[in-house]
């Protein structure tokens, strides 16, 4: 029986934290240049090649930032339901390493979101902040962040911090949809209609800034969290063969600290 | 044991520990009676505008008080080393957890809904309303307990767990704070407000067949 389809080796491979660190560390340079070459085209379009909207004037270049960042931080958490999920049923210690590593950057997607629908309110609605449905889902959704990674800073064992927040991540995620519609409902009930944007169309000179945005925000995330996952293996796994191994090539390759892991092996 | 015998002994055992320690137990409660006369205090003794703010008072205050008690509902358990020992019984750990929020719903929750009249007097809410604010407290402290235990049962014997439960919980009640004091608002303009009691009501049911199971999920996690 050895007709194993070669892409799932490579998959089995990169649950393996050794593994996962070298091809990590080999991808990295190229998630975070390439998310620099599309923030930089996508912001420069956004911000000064695409047209001011004849409603919200320039403020609707806020867009650019406040969207993608807005998509991420859904878009993350849901990415942890699932990690949480296969890490509760698996025990993958590498995707209980992922998922951590995924909250400290939703989190700060979300605050993005938050600041920048702030700094957009102010000229459009006259206020920083607005009880509006969306800018308090968002707000529920920063502190279900904090919550779990709350829970995995005080816990001091690795893996039963993992499988705590995994949990706590999957009662979160039950419980998002009752809260948006929940607030949805609220905000009718609360405060009649304030404005928004109108989702029915976007021009394409607009909608291709914010499509590179998108696609920049997200190589963003998975550079950050290939990163992170790296220094969090490095340090649960200090007293190991393999970490041994990659600093002693780290000192090897010169005195700076050079990338690891692209010498190794 | 049969499991019914094994739920009602825990159930029994929890709320005979309670009537032991006697006040201790009511403490929460009082708790809720400090800080709801403390906003008549801040914010002025205005009849009108203590009512158009009193549901959310009240159940705000709710919120609150069910937190500060479930921060004890696995701790002494745990502690004493008896948790353990229902872990061990051999009983499903999610009627164990079931039975323990029950008896911590009947100490807390149960007096909270009988005592409400009297907050509601004391934040001028319409005769009209203490019904529908009766009932929306009824329905939702029990779901507050039933998802307070998941949080209860993950801080279980971490050094600050008190303050990290109330980070963990608050934005997973949200829901439930908005359908109980939009029932109480809608009694109070005459609106009918059985439809929000039917969500709450469908909260409960969901609570109570999804987290026993996160809960003893969560206790296997803490104590092992």
């Amino acid at each position: 029986m050895k007709s194993q389809n070669s892409f799932i080796v490579f998959f089995h491979k990169l649950g393996s934290p050794p593994h996962f660190y070298a091809i990590a560390g080999r991808l990295l340079p190229w998630l975070w240049g390439l998310f620099g070459v599309l923030a930089v085209v996508g912001l420069y379009w956004g911000l000064f090649r695409a047209p001011a909207d004849y409603l919200q004037g320039e403020s609707v270049r806020i867009m650019y930032v406040h969207v993608p960042a807005a998509w991420m931080s859904m878009l993350i958490y849901a990415l942890m339901a699932g990690m949480a999920f296969v890490a509760l049923v698996w025990r993958i210690r590498m995707v209980e390493i992922l998922m951590i590593s995924s909250a400290p950057v939703g989190a700060a997607f979300t605050l993005v979101a938050l600041i920048s629908g702030a700094l957009w309110g102010r000229p459009t609605w006259g206020t920083y902040w607005v009880w509006d449905a969306r800018l308090t889902s968002e707000l529920v959704l920063l502190f279900l962040y904090l919550g779990a990674m709350g829970l995995h800073a005080a816990i001091d064992e690795p893996r039963k911090a993992a499988r705590a927040m995994s949990l706590l991540v999957l009662v979160g995620v039950v419980n998002l949809p009752i809260i948006h519609y929940s607030v949805e409902w609220w905000n009718t009930l609360h405060q009649p209609a304030s404005i928004g944007v109108s989702g029915s169309s976007i021009h394409p000179s607009m909608l291709w800034p914010l499509l590179i945005t998108a696609i920049a925000a997200k190589l963003y995330y998975l550079a950050n969290l290939f990163t992170r996952a790296r220094l969090r293996l490095l340090e649960q796994d200090r007293r190991k063969h393999w970490v041994r191994k990659e600093v002693l090539a780290a000192e090897l390759a010169g005195p700076e600290m050079d990338e690891p892991g692209a010498g190794a092996h | 044991m049969s499991v019914l015998s094994g739920f009602a002994t825990v159930l029994r055992r929890d709320l005979l520990i309670a009537i032991r320690r006697g006040p201790e137990a009511l403490l929460p409660l009082v708790f809720l009676l400090v800080v709801v006369s403390l906003f008549p205090l801040g914010v002025g003794p205005s009849p009108a505008l203590l009512a158009s703010i009193g549901a959310g008072v009240i159940w705000i205050a709710a919120l609150l008080a069910t937190v500060i008690s479930l921060d004890t509902l696995f701790r002494s358990d745990y502690e004493d080393g008896s948790l353990d020992q229902l872990l061990l019984s051999g009983l499903p750990v999610s009627l164990v957890a079931l039975a323990k929020v029950a008896a911590h719903w009947l100490v807390s929750g149960l007096p909270l809904v009988l005592l409400s009249p009297l907050l509601a007097t004391w934040m001028q809410l319409p005769g009209e309303s203490w019904g529908a604010l009766m009932a929306s407290l009824a329905l939702g402290t029990p779901i507050l307990s039933l998802l307070g235990a998941v949080g209860a049962a993950l801080t279980l014997g971490l050094k600050r767990g008190g303050q990290l439960l109330a980070l963990l919980v608050f934005p997973l009640y949200v829901p439930v704070l908005i359908a109980g004091t939009g029932t109480v608002m809608a009694a109070a303009d005459g609106l009918p407000y059985t439809p929000l009691l039917g969500l709450l009501l469908a909260g409960f049911l969901v609570a109570l067949s999804l987290t026993p199971f996160a809960t003893a999920a969560a206790l296997k996690i803490s104590v092992a």
